[in-house]
């Protein structure tokens, strides 16, 4: 057996991994367009026809909007039309709305981003915090009770845990009388300035803890476990000979650690915090992309679903390499691999 | 020969058994599973689907528990109990067919992803990793509004985008099978890709799934639930059409706590009760995670 001893280009190594990933990423990207290409195609029945449903129009009208969709071209040729479309960033216009999609995309994406990033800060400092307590003393109760915590709202739906609080905290039951806005990101007579902050801050109150709840077990879970590995390690015991603290232990030595793999987890996992933003602001009538999405769906707006789908597709794709690429930079054990 | 074999299963399993059992947590998610399948089944034998009808409601509309409705009525006056016994039929189905779909999907593909090299391998491998970035739910809602809600297709649209997951898990176990000894010796005797695979590799893998599946089934009804509630689902009465129903009439504003509550907590139970069970079975067939345990 011949030992292969490699030596580490530590700055050139980093910037050929991170070109690796980025051509991995338009090839997933490229994978995503030639897959929404064809899935969009294969609904049943004629495409035009399924967008004209209870709308009047006269066979010359759909032949038009036929052309104008360029169905009547070869599927090659229609391809080639789409990734062209796809890469000036046209994603069509909307049936339901008359828009170009991405205007509606750009109106919407900033609620989004207040609610999936509030959810997403307190989940990841909440789950940190709480699974790294648990993992210092496993079978403690607190152990025990995060755990179980973790694993009923691993079982609880999301848009169920939206309802329930929809009904206790803003309809009102019994009585408790509805304290937070049942939907939408701010009210009507709003005042403006800092009471208009006030304003959207109470909006989204409810959507923001149940995005949280939902995605902050996981996190735990994995800090958890990811500290019962650092307890078991050698540094631990060294530290505890040199007499250090409890306390300081677990946050300068173990947390620190531990806290890699939870990191990436919260990026590679991104795509289940975008599918519980969809939930989420459905529910609550959050005016973001994911209600977008869902109202896409509903019509049914085809163009419209296809054009936030490669929209949320390539965001999340865009994460995750970006995640392999940190991880890469913070974690020198992986690099050594 | 084969009958040592036999004799040999036969202790492993009743080994298995007696370690299952000792999982408190376990047997209380078998002991509910059970008495789900159990009333799901025999459903037909008391009620027919005739309780979903929606005009053949015969109670007031959305009124509380009562005697004659015990968990109230929905906005057509139906029971919602009897929705909620006639509902799990299709809520069960789907979960288990869904979960059993992605299983033989990711099977097939980890194992051909471990067990080739070379380029054919890393091609399964290449989009086993694109399946698992795409953000599962929305790639299920876009493939079941473009197929159509149907129950067949809700099953298709949830196996296809939970797959990944088991195929990277099958894939490291294949890899790790693979890299045994009689293994060798197999290939030594002229054994083919078939036998290896499905004689050594398969039966390896087999209690692994098992588990994995149990999870998988937990996740497929919530997942089935949530595309019934976002509006995309067979037009059968499941728990999370039921839901669905609950939000359009407006129980939450009504104060039809039961209307809300019910369905929720049934879906909650069925998908603990999987989830105990699988982490139990995790447990007693992993033996990394048993040391642990036991300490």
């Amino acid at each position: 057996m011949t030992v292969v001893i490699e030596a580490a280009p530590a700055r050139h190594g980093l910037l050929r991994y991170a070109a690796t990933k980025a051509g991995g990423a338009l090839l997933s990207i490229a994978m995503v367009v030639v897959a929404t290409f064809f899935l969009f195609r294969m609904l049943p029945g004629d495409p035009v026809r399924a967008l004209a449903v209870g709308r009047n129009m006269t066979p010359e009208q759909l032949d038009l909007e036929r052309a104008r969709l360029g169905l009547d071209k070869s599927i090659p040729e229609q391809f080639l039309h789409f990734v062209g479309q796809t890469l000036r960033f046209d994603l069509g216009t909307s049936y339901e709305y008359k828009r170009p999609v991405l205007d509606l995309i750009g109106e919407r994406i900033g609620p989004t981003l207040l609610l999936t990033g509030t959810a997403l800060v307190l989940a990841v400092s909440l789950g940190i915090w709480q699974g790294a307590r648990a993992g210092w003393k496993p079978g403690s109760r607190f152990d025990r009770f995060s755990t179980a915590i973790s694993l009923v709202l691993w079982s609880v739906p999301t848009f169920w845990l939206g309802l329930l609080l929809l009904m206790v905290f803003a309809a009102g039951i019994g009585p408790i009388p509805g304290l937070f806005p049942t939907r939408g990101i701010s009210s009507v007579d709003a005042p403006d300035g800092f009471g208009y902050v006030l304003d959207v801050a109470q909006h989204m109150v409810l959507p923001c803890l149940t995005l949280v709840a939902v995605v902050y077990a996981q996190y735990l879970l994995v800090m958890r476990s990811s500290v019962l590995d650092e307890v078991e390690q050698d540094y631990i015991t060294t530290a505890r000979a040199k007499g250090l603290k409890d306390d300081d232990i677990r946050r300068r030595h173990a947390v620190p650690n531990a806290l890699l793999p939870t990191v990436t987890l919260v990026f590679m996992r991104i795509g289940f915090v975008v599918g519980g933003a969809v939930t989420v602001e459905a529910i609550f009538s959050w005016p973001g992309l994911g209600q977008l999405f869902y109202e896409a769906i509903r019509v049914p707006d085809f163009t419209l679903m296809q054009g936030t789908f490669l929209l949320i597709t390539v965001s999340v794709i865009l994460m995750n390499t970006l995640a392999d690429v940190i991880y890469h930079v913070l974690d020198p054990r992986v690099r050594s691999v | 020969m084969s009958n040592l074999a036999w004799v040999r299963r036969q202790r492993s399993v009743q080994r298995f058994w007696r370690d299952f059992r000792t999982h408190k947590a376990g047997m209380t998610g078998l002991v509910v599973l059970a008495v789900a399948v159990v009333l799901a089944l025999v459903a037909p034998l008391f009620i027919d689907s005739g309780v979903t009808n929606v005009v053949s409601g015969t109670g007031a509309k959305l009124a509380p528990p009562s005697w004659d409705y015990p968990l109230g009525t929905d906005e057509s006056g139906r029971s919602v109990l009897l929705m909620i016994w006639w509902g799990s039929r299709t809520s069960l189905l789907i979960g288990f067919l869904a979960a059993l779909l992605s299983m033989v999907i990711g099977t097939v593909l980890g194992i051909a992803a471990g067990h080739f090299r070379g380029w054919a391998g890393a091609i399964v491998l290449r989009v086993t990793d694109w399946f698992l970035v795409l953000p599962s739910l929305v790639t299920a809602l876009v493939l079941a509004a473009i197929l159509g809600g149907s129950t067949a297709t809700i099953i298709i649209a949830i196996g296809v985008t939970s797959w990944p997951s088991t195929a990277r898990l099958i894939r490291a176990q294949t890899l790790a099978v693979e890299a045994r000894p009689y293994i060798e010796r197999s290939l030594a005797l002229g054994a083919g890709h078939w036998h290896i695979t499905t004689r050594h590799v398969l039966p390896n893998v087999a209690p692994l799934l098992l588990a994995s599946t149990t999870l998988e089934v937990a996740s497929a009804i919530v997942t089935e639930s949530t595309l019934a509630f976002l509006g995309v689902s067979a037009n059968k009465t499941s728990w999370g059409t039921m839901l669905r129903g609950s939000y359009d009439w407006g129980a939450a504003t009504a104060g039809a706590w039961w209307y809300i509550l019910i369905p929720g907590l049934c879906i909650v139970a069925v998908v603990m009760a999987f989830t105990l069970c699988g982490r139990a079975l995790e447990t007693v067939l992993n033996p990394r995670l048993r040391t642990r345990a036991a300490r």
